[in-house]
Formats: C-alpha cells, structure tokens, sequence
C-alpha cells in the first residue's frame, strides 16, 4: 500500500496530520501498538523538521506485511553537518519553532532510535530526504 | 487516580475526549518540549504542559497519551478540542502553574517517571 502527503511550507497548524493518518491505518492493519509508537515518532520528528527547518515537501509511505518505509523530502537549507545535527541537544531551532514546543535538539536521535534504517541524503541549498524503515514483525 | 479527582484538585475544566472517565492514572510527566515528550511511554500517565496549541494535540496522539493536564490557565481553541475528540484524548485546563500541579498531584501520590 501506498500514501503520500504533501507538506505544507511554514504551516505549522497542519503539521502531523500525515502522521496522524497513517497512524490510523496502522490500528486498522492491526500493526502491534509498540511498532505503531516507534512508526509515528519518527514519521512526526520528521514532518515537524520538513516544516521547522525546510520549506515543506513531500512524504511517501509504503506499507508491506514485513515492512514500513517512509521517504520525507523537503526542500530546504540542507543540513550541513549531519553529525552535529545527529548529537541530542544540538538544535538551531528559530524562536517562532521554540514558541511551538519544538527544538529541543531531539528529534533526529528520536528518529533513530525509533526506526530500524535511517538514510539521510542532504544537499546544501537544495533539500533533505530522509529514508526510515521499521521492519514490522520484530 | 481517575480523571474526575484529578480535575477537582486542579481546580480544573475538562474538555475533548469524554470516554476516559473509567482509566486509573500512577504517573505523570511534565515537559514543554514535544520531542522530551516523544521519548517516553505513556502508560497510565499523564501529560502535565504549558505548551497550548494543536501540536501539544498531535504531539499527545503520536505519543498515546490519554490525558493532557494543561496548566497556567491556558485555553484550548476549537481545533485542538477537535483534535483531541478525534484522537481519543481528554483535556483538563487548569488555573495553576505546572510547579503547583506537579507538587498537588506528587503529595496525592501520583509517581514521576524518572
Ligand atoms: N529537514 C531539515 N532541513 C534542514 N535542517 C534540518 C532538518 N532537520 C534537522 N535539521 C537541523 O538539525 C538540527 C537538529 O534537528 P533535530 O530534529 O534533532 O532537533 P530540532 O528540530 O532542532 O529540535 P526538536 O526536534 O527536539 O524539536 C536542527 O535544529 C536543524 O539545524
Ligand atoms: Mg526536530
């Protein structure tokens, strides 16, 4: 099964409805609850990234019985050092993202921690994709 | 502890979900910062934030919290009490500061999480 979501630029308000929808699908699928939490963590730290730090683009999530892979791509700034981006705490988060609860520098390592393959493509001035997959029956 | 005391100690107003009532609550945590918030387990916990807008909702669905207190009298708009029915979550808004909510739900024995 495929979705995709678009990501709106600087909507704030509307960030997270893709995860709330695959949420869903999810439960309907009857996916375990714990494989559901870990699933849209991710997929939320990342659509809140397209928004907080990009210019919104797009999402593509393709469900199969063994796996979820979930493709957010923005277009954006690009993330110049992604080891330093990686490290927990590390955030250059805008004030008007601070006021919306976010930019505590923990997003990506929730990522990680939470999907069993990360990919990050970034190109300075042009955009970020990132690639999670949580493999389903683990 | 169940939603309707923990209101009445807060002096609070509860909003959204309606389906909770029967759910007994042990923990709660307190954060501002929604990605502290997506790194923790929720069971029979409660969120304690000051943060009061339709990301404390999403933040709260993808996190599977049931109960979101939120404090320093804070209101919250009709998208968010829409969110909240949609998700399945009950809003309690409280008059107090998260310090006096945390500190009257600690002396009634309601645990942290670390
Ligand atoms: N899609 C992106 N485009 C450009 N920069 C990004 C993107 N995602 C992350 N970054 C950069 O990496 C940093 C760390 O990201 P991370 O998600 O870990 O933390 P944050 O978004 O700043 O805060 P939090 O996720 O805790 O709310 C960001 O502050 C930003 O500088
Ligand atoms: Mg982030």
């Amino acid at each position: 099964m495929h979705y995709s979501f678009d990501i709106e630029r600087g909507n704030f308000t509307d960030a997270g409805h893709a995860s709330a929808s695959v949420k869903r699908t999810l439960k309907q699928l009857d996916v375990a609850p714990a494989s559901i939490k870990r699933i849209v963590v991710a997929l939320y730290e990342a659509e809140i990234n397209a928004v907080a730090h990009a210019y919104g683009g797009k999402i593509d999530v393709e469900i199969d019985p063994e796996k979820i892979v979930m493709v957010v791509a923005d277009e954006g700034p690009g993330i110049p050092n992604v080891d330093l981006a990686m490290t927990e705490g590390w955030s250059t988060a805008s004030q008007k993202v601070r006021e919306m609860g976010f930019g505590a520098g923990m997003g990506l390592p929730n990522i990680k921690k939470n999907t069993d393959e990360l990919k990050i493509d970034t190109r300075i001035g042009v955009g970020t994709t990132l690639t999670m997959t949580v493999y389903l029956n683990s | 502890m169940k939603i309707k005391e923990i209101a009445k100690l807060l002096d609070g107003r509860i909003l959204g979900c309606q389906d909770n009532f029967e759910m007994e609550f042990h923990k709660a945590f307190s954060s501002d910062l929604m990605s502290d918030v997506l790194k923790v387990s929720f069971d029979d916990t409660l969120l304690i934030t000051g943060l009061c807008n339709n990301q404390t909702m999403r933040t709260a669905d993808m996190a599977d919290v049931s109960v979101v207190i939120i404090g320093r009298d804070k209101r919250a708009d009709e998208e968010m009490l829409s969110l909240a029915e949609d998700s399945g979550i009950t809003i309690i808004e409280s008059p107090y500061s998260l310090f006096k909510i945390s500190g009257i739900l600690f002396s009634v024995g309601i645990k942290p999480l670390y």
